[in-house]
């Protein structure tokens, strides 16, 4: 018994999500240790609601980065706007149209994604050009609509999104149950066997009976629709839609994909890592905030931590 | 033509190039199983044989780019000494043109030419290479039109050809005495390719030597003074090209018998075929349980048909529980084999979305298929989820056959399945297919080895592109194969 524990122990740190967590962990006790441990609760509550906006958006991109090179959303952040931009002026703060925008906010998502594969089948544009192309489209139309105004979140919708059960915000757990919908997606189910398939080797996949073009065209729209569902969450919780919102959601997706453990050659990605992730890329950010670096410097260590992790990446596979 | 001259006036009894009993294996292949050979100035060879006959092999052995595992190879140099090796190669005038072609399509036409030839370098190389190569173009290729200063990727095939033909007959600062043409011909029109054999004979006449390489018979009548007949890694038969009839040639490149049990299952084939179940635009037909076979040389439009007819039986955005085709890759790599995954989970793929409970993939069941068929076709190693990439390369082959056949698909497409397979593993295949035949499936067998030819119930002969022949029963032999697949009448000028 107690050797198989070891031998479990001795195993997690060969989990690709290991490091993520590890370094999380880390991070969070410099942080802790610089404020000399006070507002750790409310540091953690930050950190968790934070990372769900993170985790989220990575998630959808995860699914597109697992169908191999070249594919990747960049089409995120402006989905996010105008998903958070068009619903709530829709409900323009009536407690009753809550739901309805919502449904709103994924329409909007829907559509996009549908859009972006659109682009990518019909015109045969490269999806990197193809979603980077569509963003500026969906910015533009989150311009057009907004016209500056910021309207605020229904009362009930904004309580909800700044709340939480026993400690852990509403949004996390949201979040919490993506990931696990999402891991059983991948893990366990046809279309996840597909994906990975698709990652690996699209000729190989189409050949053996698999429906690609099925198959690219769910997760962009996925992906699309996680997408508008974190800026309709997001734009509630900081008390009404901003046309930067989803900015720096750009690098942070694809990012927690990459510290997650997920290959970024496509077809083996991992779930957990998107969360360790997540909640590394804010720990990162608010510790050196707690330092007193401004955003340039944030911006350069953020880059230089994905471009190790994918080099220390690419090491462990030449080793194996 | 200069070089030529003075190549052609060394004494005639110093051959180019003297190969003497040259073996070359890779792993357990014998692509070269002892070639002696001789190439003299002013001789042009023609060097034919079936597909893996190792003409290839023999070509990269004779211009240096492959050193034999056995056996010699030497060179006569222009100062009159003898040396073996790539460089001595290139110092005695030996020159490639390859099927395949081999240009960088980023460079222009007059870049190209640098890749060989290393001493254009310094100021001005640009003007020598230009040069070069729309002089050896004009030569050869009178009223080519092609701009010395246009991007490879821009020329059409033929032009591309063109330009690797004339790379390989242009001036350089080593004389140019003998040069390698692989299948020259075989992406030039009629007109094009008679200048270009006008011009072999010139340049051979005036000294120079060259190998031609073709599966057009007609053609290498045409220009050869001397052909080599190779198979199985060896010469068979060497003799000059007017003791040769076509007819004479194609037996000389030998034929395949079938066995008796070949013939045992054809004798009930005519009790065991159903009704027709395809038919595609290139005049491809299959029955029920019949076994069709594509034949010809490789890369006459077989695999291209396969693979048409596979698209256009499944689509990309719907799937099904009973796929009406199922796939057999050869190229592993390419089509067949997922990487990253278990053994388990490539054999399961196509079946998958009938092994589904509460829309989840059921783990036992993909387990009992996966054992039934670990059993069946006896796939080597302990445990099923070892990764793919564990197994031989045989045994990968098999998995790729029980993905396909785990379907309840009717119809299976096989595109050269038994590439890099061992002889066991294939005897086990063949069996495989016959059984599954005779239960009522129909293959489509793309195969560049006679003798898996000879085991359809009927065989389709691809020439560029199109049906040459269609084969039943008996009829089905390596003499007629190799009869269709080769160009038989002069080309129409």
């Amino acid at each position: 018994m107690a050797e198989q524990k070891t031998s479990m122990l001795l195993h997690l740190h060969r989990r690709p999500w290991f490091w993520a967590f590890a370094a999380s962990a880390l991070a969070f006790a410099a942080t802790y240790a610089l404020t000399a441990g006070s507002g750790s609760g409310e540091l953690l509550a930050a950190t968790l609601t934070f990372a769900t906006f993170s985790a989220i958006v990575g998630i959808g991109q995860m699914f597109v980065i697992t169908m191999g090179p070249g594919n990747v959303d960049l089409s995120i952040p402006a989905t996010m706007t105008l998903a958070g931009t068009l619903s709530l002026k829709f409900m323009d703060g009536a407690t009753t149209l809550i739901l309805p925008g919502l449904g709103l906010a994924l329409l909007v998502g829907l559509a996009a994604g549908l859009f972006n594969y659109a682009l990518i089948r019909l015109l045969r544009i490269p999806p990197i050009i193809a979603t980077l192309s569509a963003s500026f489209l969906y910015q533009s139309l989150a311009i057009w609509w907004n016209r500056g105004l910021r309207i605020k979140p229904p009362e009930a919708l904004s309580d909800f999104t700044t709340g939480s059960v026993l400690g852990l915000p509403n949004l996390t757990i949201i979040g919490i149950l993506i990931a696990v919908a999402s891991w059983v997606l991948l893990e366990r189910s046809l279309f996840g066997r597909w994906i990975s398939a698709v990652g690996q080797n699209t000729r190989a996949a189409r050949l053996s009976g698999v429906p690609v073009e099925t198959v690219k065209a769910l997760t962009f729209t996925g992906s699309a629709v996680l997408a508008s569902l974190t800026g309709y969450l997001l734009a509630s919780f900081s008390g009404g839609a901003a046309l930067n919102m989803g900015t720096e959601y750009l690098l942070i997706s694809i990012a927690v994909v990459v510290i997650g453990g997920s290959s970024i050659a496509g077809g083996n990605s991992n779930v957990p890592g998107i969360w360790g992730g997540a909640l590394l890329m804010f720990l990162v950010v608010s510790m050196l905030n707690s330092y007193g670096l401004g955003a340039g410097v944030r911006l350069i260590l953020t880059g230089t931590i994905i471009i190790a992790i994918v080099a220390a990446a690419s090491g462990r596979k030449d080793c194996a | 033509m200069q070089q030529a001259t003075e190549a052609g006036s060394s004494p005639p009894a110093r051959p180019l190039v003297a190969l003497s009993d040259a073996r070359m294996a890779f792993g357990a292949v014998r692509a070269l199983d002892g070639v002696s050979l001789t190439i003299q100035p002013g001789e042009c060879v023609g060097l034919i044989g079936h597909n893996g006959a190792g003409k290839s092999t023999a070509v990269n052995v004779i211009n240096g780019g492959l050193t034999p595992t056995g056996g010699s190879v030497e060179y006569s140099l222009p100062d009159g000494g003898t040396g073996t090796g790539a460089a001595a190669a290139r110092a005695a005038g030996i020159r490639s043109v390859f099927q395949e072609l081999s240009l960088c399509p980023n460079l222009t036409v007059e870049e190209t030419i640098r890749v060989p030839h290393h001493d254009l370098s310094g100021f001005g190389w640009r003007k020598t290479a230009r040069k070069r190569i729309s002089e050896a173009l004009d030569r050869i290729f009178p009223g080519h039109g092609i701009e010395t200063g246009a991007t490879v990727g821009d020329l059409s095939l033929a032009e591309r050809q063109m330009v690797e033909i004339a790379a390989g007959f242009a001036e350089g600062k080593m004389a140019v005495r003998l040069v390698i043409l692989d299948e020259p011909t075989s992406s030039l029109d009629a007109a094009v390719a008679r200048q270009l054999l006008a011009y072999v004979r010139t340049f051979c006449s005036a000294g120079g030597a060259v190998i031609f390489i073709s599966h057009m018979l007609g053609e290498v009548f045409e220009v050869a003074s001397r052909i080599d007949v190779m198979k199985d890694g060896k010469i068979i038969a060497s003799r000059p090209a007017s003791e040769f009839t076509q007819q004479s040639l194609i037996d000389a490149m030998g034929h395949v018998a079938s066995t008796q049990a070949e013939a045992a299952t054809r004798a009930d084939a005519e009790n065991r075929l159903g009704e027709e179940v395809l038919t595609t635009p290139e005049g491809l037909s299959a029955r029920r349980g019949e076994i069709v076979g594509l034949a010809g040389l490789a890369g006459h439009g077989q695999a291209e048909a396969l693979a048409r007819f596979f698209m256009s039986r499944s689509a990309g955005m719907r799937h099904t529980k009973a796929p009406e085709v199922t796939f057999v890759a050869g190229d592993r790599g390419r089509d067949g084999v997922l990487p990253l995954w278990s053994i388990l989970q490539n054999l399961t793929l196509t079946t998958l979305p009938s092994l589904l409970r509460n829309g989840l993939v059921d783990r036992s069941a993909e387990d009992g298929l996966g054992k039934d068929w670990k059993q069946k076709i006896g796939i080597r190693t302990d445990n099923m989820s070892n990764p793919i990439l564990s197994l031989s390369g045989g045994n990968q082959q098999k998995v790729l056959f029980a993905r396909s056949l785990a379907s309840t698909a009717p119809i299976v497409v096989m595109d050269d399945p038994m590439r890099g397979v061992d002889v066991g593993t294939k005897q086990e295949a063949y069996d495989m297919i016959r059984r599954e035949a005779e239960a009522g499936r129909t293959f489509l067998w793309y195969s560049t080895e006679t003798d898996e030819i000879v085991q359809c119930d009927r065989a389709f002969v691809f020439r560029n592109g199109q049906i040459s022949a269609e084969l039943v029963g008996d009829d089905i032999s390596e003499e007629n194969i190799l009869a269709a697949s080769f160009e038989m009448h002069e080309e129409a000028s």
